[in-house]
């Protein structure tokens, strides 16, 4: 057997399902002079949303009327607009017909739940032919972090709080965007709020830190040793620019 | 498969080829075939403390680099049976060692020892983390004063982060803190941290506190390692610190202020 007959054998497709968002383009009523001029409105109000986006042309909202659908012109204006379009979407049997003749595919009328798309919209909207990104949660999981943290190490979290449950050392030091959480004794350093969340806080059980920071209004050990609260659990939150160490 | 037990501080001179020494000795004193291996290349101090200083030949990185095989520069120990010293190169430095090598070596010692002892250098680059890297488990040599609480805190960060077993998520490793050069008096009269702050600041497992004592010096300039002298305060202390790392409750002793006799009062003697 020759290597042209091996690769022959070889498979040539694979087949694939795939969820895709396409703009889907709902006529309410048929006058390609209207679609033409309302079209032209929406492009330069968004003319990258409308740049050979694929589209689905449906036509099952339109009222039943003795009109004969162009449907060639119709997609000629659209096309015109940089809309594409894939298939349609009808329920009417001449409109089917119509599409047909065109060698166009027809959908059947949908019963899933679509979104109006405004083009003029976010990043996202702007490429319909990418699903659109799941939304970022809005609070990013808090980091625990159960053994102690050495003189030396850094810790970080990054978006969210910080919990830690054993002892830090003088010398370490503990990042978070949000709040900071201690349960050992506390005698690194604490950066709450390094991104410049003013409303981020700092809770110890024993205060006993290098430094204290809050969105970077911080303490030193020199200043907090004087603080009466100095070994006790306490609770650190900014007052205008200020460091308020108060009782737990 | 041995036991890998590193003997580290961060900071200098607190006794850490000491330890090694009475550690090593003190398991092989108790039947366990045991190697200590010098990891302070270029500065070797192992071998005078063990007293097999003259029987030198090849060293631990000749084994490395393939110039000598393990059983050629084994030192074996003229005292015990099952001890065995594997010395570090004098006129080398640290930049010898590979961690490659290194695996290969404590592979080979893995097979034929029940421990193996490393004496780590001073500091946390190349030389300690190498001594640390593939060790089951740490002993962290700790004076009762500030400078070296805190390096000992930063080498147990490293233990922690920078080994072997941390970096394939296996079993961290287990940490033991051994305190030295301990002098009760000292600490009643403020001078010292004691035992109880340093186990608060490091918060692992106390193994032993060994007393500062004479003891210590003299066995260091004889060779012979401080825990055959089992007069000595810190001969014991030592001994109890191997029965506890073995597992064995023992009591801690030497914590407290010894009270002098009458006589010795009356006449000012010094122990």
């Amino acid at each position: 057997m020759s290597q042209a007959d091996l690769l022959d054998q070889a498979p040539v497709f694979q087949l694939k399902g795939s969820m895709l968002a396409i703009t889907v383009m709902e006529l309410a009523q048929y006058s390609i002079e209207q679609l033409d001029q309302q079209l032209a409105e929406k492009v330069a109000q968004a003319p990258n949303f409308f740049s050979n986006t694929p589209l689905i042309l449906a036509l099952d909202k339109l009222p039943e009327s003795e009109e004969e659908l162009d449907l060639a012109a119709l997609m000629a204006v659209c096309r015109k607009h940089g809309l594409r379009t894939l298939a349609v979407r009808a329920s009417n049997e001449a409109h089917i017909a119509a599409a047909n003749a065109l060698d166009l595919p027809v959908l059947p009328p949908s019963g899933a739940r679509e979104r109006v798309i405004d083009p003029t919209a976010g990043q996202a909207e702007k490429k319909p032919e990418k699903p659109p990104a799941p939304a970022e949660p809005e609070h990013k999981p808090t980091k625990i972090i159960t053994s102690p943290v050495r003189g030396g190490q850094q810790v970080y979290a990054q978006g969210g709080d910080l919990i830690v449950l054993a002892a830090v050392s003088s010398g370490a030091e503990l990042l978070a965007d949000g709040n900071i959480h201690v349960y050992g004794p506390m005698r690194g350093r604490a950066l709450a709020g390094v991104k410049g969340n003013l409303k981020a806080r700092i809770f110890c059980k024993q205060l006993g830190a290098e430094m204290l920071s809050i969105a970077g209004h911080y303490k030193v050990a020199e200043d907090l040793r004087r603080d009466p609260l100095w070994g006790d659990a306490v609770h650190v939150c900014l007052s205008g620019e200020l460091l308020n160490i108060t009782r737990l | 498969m041995a036991k890998i037990l590193v003997v580290t501080s961060g900071k200098g001179g607190v006794g850490k080829t000491t330890t090694s020494a009475a550690i090593g000795t003190g398991l092989a004193l108790r039947g366990h075939k045991t190697v200590i291996v010098d990891f302070d290349v270029g500065l070797r101090n192992l071998d005078l403390i063990m007293g097999c200083e003259r029987r030198v030949v090849y060293d631990f990185v000749n084994v490395v680099n393939g110039e000598a095989t393990l059983t050629q520069a084994l030192i074996k120990d003229k005292r015990l049976e099952n001890l065995f010293v594997l010395a570090a190169s004098q006129t080398r430095d640290k930049d010898a060692l590979t961690v490659e090598g290194v695996e290969k070596v404590m592979k080979e010692l893995s097979e034929n020892f029940e421990y193996v002892v490393c004496d780590s250098p001073a500091g946390i680059e190349k030389g300690a983390h190498l001594a640390m890297y593939f060790a089951d488990e740490a002993i962290v040599v700790t004076n009762p004063e500030v400078s070296s609480v805190r390096d000992s805190d930063r080498m147990l960060g490293l233990l922690a982060s920078k080994s072997r077993r941390a970096e394939e998520g296996g079993d961290p490793i287990k940490e033991h803190l051994l305190l030295t050069r301990y002098n009760p008096e000292r600490v009643t009269k403020g001078e010292m941290l004691g035992v109880d702050d340093v186990e608060e600041i490091l918060a692992i497992r106390l193994i032993g506190v060994i007393p500062e004592s004479q003891a210590v010096l003299k066995a260091s300039n004889q060779g012979v390692p401080v825990i055959l002298d089992d007069q000595s305060d810190a001969g014991q202390a030592y001994s109890d610190a191997v029965d506890r790392l073995l597992g064995k409750e023992v009591a801690h002793r030497f914590l407290d202020v010894q009270k002098k006799g009458f006589l010795q009062r009356l006449f000012g003697g010094r122990e």
